[in-house]
């Protein structure tokens, strides 16, 4: 079985990110870049179903050069090879344009399987699996807590708003996986230092044949007209019970519209 | 602050500190005073970084020193306490470099993956502390193998060890031409062992060190590693790792110290301005890092060297030496900045100074050290 995992560089989830007035886009040097946590989750099960299954995974990723550090990273928890699409033309890149990339880079690979995690950190979207799906003219599971593969057939139980539901389709298949799936592994010693050595294609716009005007920020179809920084926080309204706490904690939400 | 080295073992340290990110303070002040860290020494073995210098043909990961070294930097940098752990990573080499080949086979394989722990070290004694020849632990031959007795003091995780390296005499100081013979090493299962008896010692830092007593154990005739007679030599051909090691855990304390200090000097307001603003204050912290920074160059040297296969006696001893020291003022000047807080126990601060302050007393005492560069350096007259 061959398993691409598209995997992405965000902003540290836990630093204090800005933007910048330039050009109203993240600044990259404004946090950490590490490998987006969900897709963690990700490669774990990709390799999870190589480990029962046999074959290969690969890691695919679009980011800027700095991002090899989170293809590396994937590599070594235990995928095999990665493919890395970097170009500067590529910043400023909307989903509609990381779905072109991505299915441009998956494209024509006899991949069985595509896992993504089911949201990046920075973004929050969670569209660009079902893009890529699209583009590519496979089936889609989405938000997948378990997976099970039986032949040519992947079977998921999808996770829901207090409900589970079992969706099946055939290979080939794009799945996105909630971080109630597994539990990632932690890089071994071992797997860092064989990281090292596992070979990354590079790729950029032109070798991957797309045109520079469908891509980037001149090919966006979303666009950021202003941002403005988070207000500070209002105090709070402090609820001191003396015997009807209860009460005036309902009233509160009653008048926020909340009950 | 710029600790980090030429960048190359970036993926490295960011490796391990994934790991140590999942215990934090709370988790290693949970365990004070003296409970063994058996979730993240369990998560590090599975990671494969006990094993690390175990050489690959044995199942481990073919690790430079250097590279274990900042594998053990960056547990104390991360605010853990790698004594748990750090023999596990080194206890092996006397084994590795003197053992038979079935020796070898038998047992590293085992402890590369991490179902054999060897991390007890059985070698002073009450009655000889740094004068190791002084010891007086008998182990003699019979026709069914050896029988020891005696007592080891200071025999740190031997709790939470499967197998102990011991140095016994098999003969008598005085029957030998020179002190330094008639010492032999031997590795035993101490799960097997009747007449082995471990007592735990509190000490001021979650160390889990052991007195062991010897009555009549009984060993197998191949517990023997090497030659009968030439421990003495094993032992010192492990010493320089073990330095190396120990120097790099120094700095990482003294980096773990630095940054909380550092961080609280800049945010802690005191007549209107950070406290870091103050010379008293800044000043030591300044000197603390220009300190760790000078020793962290001696470390990656003497690594390099051992690496290279070189001699390097000396700067393995300058390593620690200077790393130690560095610690020392680093815990000093993070206490001080601290004030009150820094003797609070959910700070941290007063569990590394604990902690870091052991370096300068063990694995070997730095004014041995000191005489050592005096004498065998500097050519100066025998001071020891």
């Amino acid at each position: 079985m061959k398993i691409a995992v598209c995997v992405k560089q965000v902003p540290d989830t836990w630093a204090e990110k800005r933007l910048r007035e330039s050009d109203r886009r993240l600044d990259r040097e404004s946090a950490d870049g590490v490998l987006n946590e969900l897709d963690e989750y990700a490669v774990e099960e990709a390799l999870r179903l190589v480990e029962a299954h046999g074959g290969e995974v690969t890691i695919v990723s679009m980011g800027p050069e700095r991002a090899a550090e989170s293809v590396r990273k994937a590599l070594s928890m235990g995928a095999d090879a990665a493919i890395h699409v970097s170009d500067d033309g590529l910043a400023g890149s909307d989903a509609l344009a990381t779905s072109l990339v991505l299915a441009r880079a998956l494209d024509g690979r006899d991949f069985d399987v595509v896992i993504f995690g089911s949201e990046s950190t920075d973004a929050r979207m969670s569209v660009v699996p079902a893009m890529v799906a699209e583009r590519l003219g496979w089936a889609m599971l989405t938000f997948a807590q378990k997976v099970d593969v039986d032949g040519t057939t992947v079977a998921i139980e999808r996770a829901g708003d207090g409900e589970t539901v079992s969706v099946r389709a055939s290979m080939p298949v794009v799945l996105s996986v909630v971080e109630k799936i597994n539990e990632p592994r932690y890089p071994s010693f071992k797997g860092i230092m064989a990281a090292k050595k596992k070979p990354v294609e590079s790729l950029d716009i032109a070798s991957l044949g797309l045109d520079a005007a469908a891509v980037g920020a001149s090919g966006a179809w979303s666009e950021v007209a202003d941002f403005a920084a988070r207000p500070a926080k209002a105090a709070g309204t402090v609820v001191t019970d003396e015997g009807d706490g209860g009460a005036q904690v309902a009233s509160y939400l009653v008048e926020q519209k909340l009950i | 602050m710029d600790w980090t080295d030429d960048g190359e073992h970036a993926d490295l340290r960011s490796g391990v500190r994934q790991i140590c990110a999942d215990f934090d303070g709370a988790y290693w002040r949970g365990l004070e005073p003296d409970a063994y860290p058996e979730a993240f020494i369990a998560a590090l073995t599975r990671a494969g970084y006990l094993g690390a210098l175990i050489p690959t043909e044995y199942g481990g990961g073919g690790a430079s020193l250097t590279e274990a070294s900042i594998i053990l930097e960056e547990i104390a940098a991360s605010g853990g306490n790698p004594s748990a752990c750090h023999a596990q990573m080194y206890i092996m080499g006397t084994l590795l470099r003197h053992g038979s080949a079935e020796h070898k086979q038998r047992y590293l394989p085992a402890i590369a993956e991490g179902s054999l722990r060897l991390q007890a070290f059985g070698v002073t004694e009450p009655g000889a502390g740094s004068e190791t020849t002084r010891i007086s632990t008998r182990a003699e031959r019979t026709p069914d193998g050896w029988i020891v007795n005696g007592q080891k003091i200071w025999t740190s995780r031997a709790m939470y060890s499967d197998l102990m390296l011991l140095l016994a005499r098999t003969t008598p100081y005085d029957e030998c031409a020179k002190p330094t013979e008639g010492l032999s090493v031997f590795l035993f299962d101490m799960r097997d062992a009747p007449g082995l008896t471990i007592k735990p010692i509190r000490t001021m830092m979650n160390h889990n060190t052991t007195e062991v007593f010897f009555d009549d154990v009984r060993l197998p005739h191949d517990a023997l590693i090497g030659e009968e007679g030439r421990g003495f030599r094993y032992i010192l051909d492990g010493m320089n790792a073990e330095r190396i090691l120990i120097a790099s855990e120094c700095i990482g304390d003294g980096r773990f110290l630095l940054e909380r200090a550092v961080a609280y000097a800049s945010g802690r307001e005191v007549f209107g301005r950070a406290i870091g603003a103050n010379q008293g204050v800044q000043f030591p912290l300044a000197r603390a890092y220009a300190a760790l920074r000078a020793a962290d160059l001696v470390r990656f040297d003497a690594a390099a060297r051992y690496d290279r296969g070189e001699a390097c006696a000396a700067e393995a001893n300058m390593a620690k030496l200077l790393a130690s020291e560095a610690s020392w003022a680093a815990a000093n000047a993070a206490l001080d900045t601290h004030g009150g807080f820094g003797f609070a126990v959910e700070y941290d601060i007063e569990r590394k100074f604990r902690e870091t302050r052991l370096y300068q007393v063990a694995p070997v005492n730095n004014n041995l050290i000191l005489a050592y560069l005096g004498q065998h350096v500097l050519g100066l007259p025998k001071s020891y």
